[in-house]
């Protein structure tokens, strides 16, 4: 006899009770990764400062009063002058020292950019193809890494850059060139672990190609490692260009990039400080944050290593 | 150990031999050459010029006739200028750029691994704040502006040490150039030493030493050090490479007599010979610190010997 006991209302009750409750929630790697994300304050910051620059550098120069490559003859040398429009002031040449860094920024951006889209493409293709076929296949082509990590990396881009000239799209393309080799490694070693997992095993089984499984299967769960190690090549790149510039050999006048910059203030910094100091901080605030970021993403989405 | 030092010896030669492949043929391949002056040469001087330094002949002679001088310890001429090359070249600059490099490797390392300690043991107190700072520092700043901000602060401002320039055996010179070229190498030691340190003090066995008694001086001393400087060491080959090649730029900023100045000009003037040699030279230095490293590595890890 149903009720006797009240046993079953009880039950009912409780079966009723939880139709009503929302369902549970799961929360997926990404999801748990970004509210890592989100409680590193250093993190946090850095992107929203990233973000500032870069609306500043690509936006920015639409409104200051001064073109990058513009002369004003009055202002020649002079420090900060508010009334003249020149807020970082003005270079031998008279050209307006904020114009010419947010151009500059511009540029080691767009390098940055497009040399890391560079070095992650050849870099996750190479590693990918390595670790997949695996056998002799990697061993040559791991060799060939270790044999281009012996050579020196600087004199390689400054031998890069004499030799092909002073094109900007050249420098980035070289750039990016040289920068894969790391990724390359880390690509590989992920590889080698998926390429076991059941998954690429199914795939295999219903006849997908060995192309279609590493772009299709592998490629696609690399995404972390990947994107972790693009961040922190970034700052490695804009080094490098910086570096390039200063030496003469990257971005040509009236063109300009933050390297170019702080190699024309470095001589005149004791009588024109702020042509020196007006990039240096541009490029450290970015390098810095940068850092940052890679780190903060890095712990995210390896919690395993903190 | 001794047949994997050997085994070792032997896989770097393919590597070597085949790096001097690649520099050679990239750099031949390129176009432009060291005798495209802004003057057109005579056709005359310029086939004689061609002939003494063999680049009439084919492209695959020229690099047999190369790797056998280079076999014979010679690393071939300057193209511009006559009779140097680059022995002399190694000759003059490489003392110089050897001293300063090794001088900031040995106190950057000294630095790098006792901040390292002292944050690992300070774990989230103010040292390691201090220390994480100064290594974000280190990492981040490019040399060249750390060299441009270091000589306007301590050279022209405050005027306690000279800004550049070199006089013969002043050691007072070489105190910004070391700075600039120790302070990245000591960020990342530091770090390396201060992560393997905290990992290290966790374990199972410095627990077993605390409960037995031993003071901390004594655990670091005895236990926690050797594996903690496991990671350290494997980074101390290219952490060398990295000071040598970054010396080429800071001797070129503070206008010291390294093999920089000499290298950058010769790449601008395409003196293949001088390029070639110097990168030559510098790919066998690091080739040989790896080899070093590895052994050193397999001395202290003796599980790396058997694999």
């Amino acid at each position: 006899m149903p009720g006797l006991t009240g046993k079953d209302q009880v039950l009912t009750a409780y079966a009723e009770k939880l139709e009503k409750l929302d369902p549970p929630k799961g929360r997926s790697l990404t999801q748990d990764a970004m509210r890592r994300l989100v409680r590193n304050k250093a993190a946090v910051v850095s992107i929203a400062v990233i973000v500032l620059i870069v609306l500043l550098a690509f936006i920015g120069p639409y409104f200051v009063p001064w073109g990058y490559s513009q002369v004003d003859w009055s202002n020649i040398r002079k420090p900060p002058n508010f009334e003249a429009g020149h807020y970082f002031g003005t270079d031998q040449n008279g050209r307006d020292m904020l114009a010419r860094v947010l151009q500059g920024t511009q540029m080691s951006l767009i390098v940055a950019f497009v040399a890391t889209v560079v070095s992650v493409s050849i870099g996750v293709v190479y590693g990918a193809v390595a670790g997949y076929f695996g056998g002799r296949v990697d061993a040559i082509m791991m060799r060939i890494v270790d044999v281009m990590y012996a050579l020196p990396y600087i004199l390689f881009v400054i031998i890069l850059m004499v030799m092909f000239g002073r094109n900007p799209v050249l420098l980035f393309v070289g750039i990016g060139a040289i920068e894969w080799l790391t990724m390359a490694r880390i690509v590989r070693g992920q590889t080698l672990s998926i390429k076991e997992k059941e998954f690429v095993e199914a795939a295999r089984a219903s006849g997908a190609s060995s192309w279609k499984i590493i772009f299709r299967h592998i490629v696609p769960n690399l995404t972390g490692p990947v994107v972790i190690y693009a961040t922190l090549t970034i700052p490695e790149i804009i080094i490098a260009e910086s570096f390039l510039s200063y030496l003469g050999l990257g971005v040509q006048e009236p063109q300009t990039s933050l390297g170019t910059l702080i190699s024309a203030g470095a001589p005149v910094a004791e009588v024109l400080p702020w042509m020196l100091l007006a990039p240096a901080v541009v490029l450290i605030t970015l390098l810095l944050c940068l850092t940052y970021i890679g780190d903060g993403l890095r712990d995210a989405l390896d919690p395993k290593d903190r | 150990m001794l047949s994997y030092a050997f085994r070792r010896v032997l896989s770097a030669i393919p590597i070597a031999l085949i790096a001097v492949t690649i520099c050679f043929f990239i750099l031949r391949l390129a176009p432009g050459g060291p005798f495209d002056g802004e003057r057109a040469l005579p056709p005359t001087v310029l086939a004689n010029l061609r002939a003494h330094y063999n680049l009439d002949q084919p492209l695959i002679s020229q690099y047999f006739i190369y790797v056998g001088r280079l076999l014979q310890g010679d690393l071939g001429p300057s193209m511009v200028i006559d009779g140097f090359n680059v022995s002399d070249l190694i000759r003059i600059g490489f003392p110089f750029t050897l001293t300063m490099a090794m001088f900031a490797f040995v106190i950057a390392t000294a630095i790098g691994i006792l901040a390292g300690m002292v944050a690992a043991v300070n774990q989230n107190k103010w040292p390691d704040y201090v220390l994480v700072l100064a290594v974000m520092l280190g990492v981040v700043v490019p040399n060249f502006l750390m060299a441009a901000l270091l000589q306007l602060w301590f050279g022209v401002y405050l005027r306690w040490v000279p800004a550049g320039g070199w006089v013969t055996g002043s050691l007072w010179h070489l105190i910004l150039p070391v700075t600039v070229l120790a302070w990245p190498h000591a960020a990342r030691i530091s770090r390396l030493m201060r992560g393997s340190m905290i990992e290290v003090l966790g374990s199972n066995y410095v627990r077993t030493a605390k409960a037995k008694g031993l003071g901390q001086r004594l655990i670091m001393a005895r236990h926690a050090i050797k594996p903690a400087l496991l990671p350290v060491v494997s980074y101390l080959g290219p952490g060398l490479s990295y000071l040598l090649t970054g010396s080429l730029a800071v001797e070129q900023i503070f206008g010291l007599p390294g093999i920089g100045k000499y290298f950058v000009q010769a790449a601008l003037n395409r003196d293949y010979g001088i390029v070639l040699g110097t990168t030559i030279l510098y790919m066998f230095i690091i080739l040989a610190l790896n080899l070093i490293v590895d052994l050193i590595y397999a001395w202290l890890d003796p599980k790396v010997r058997y694999r």
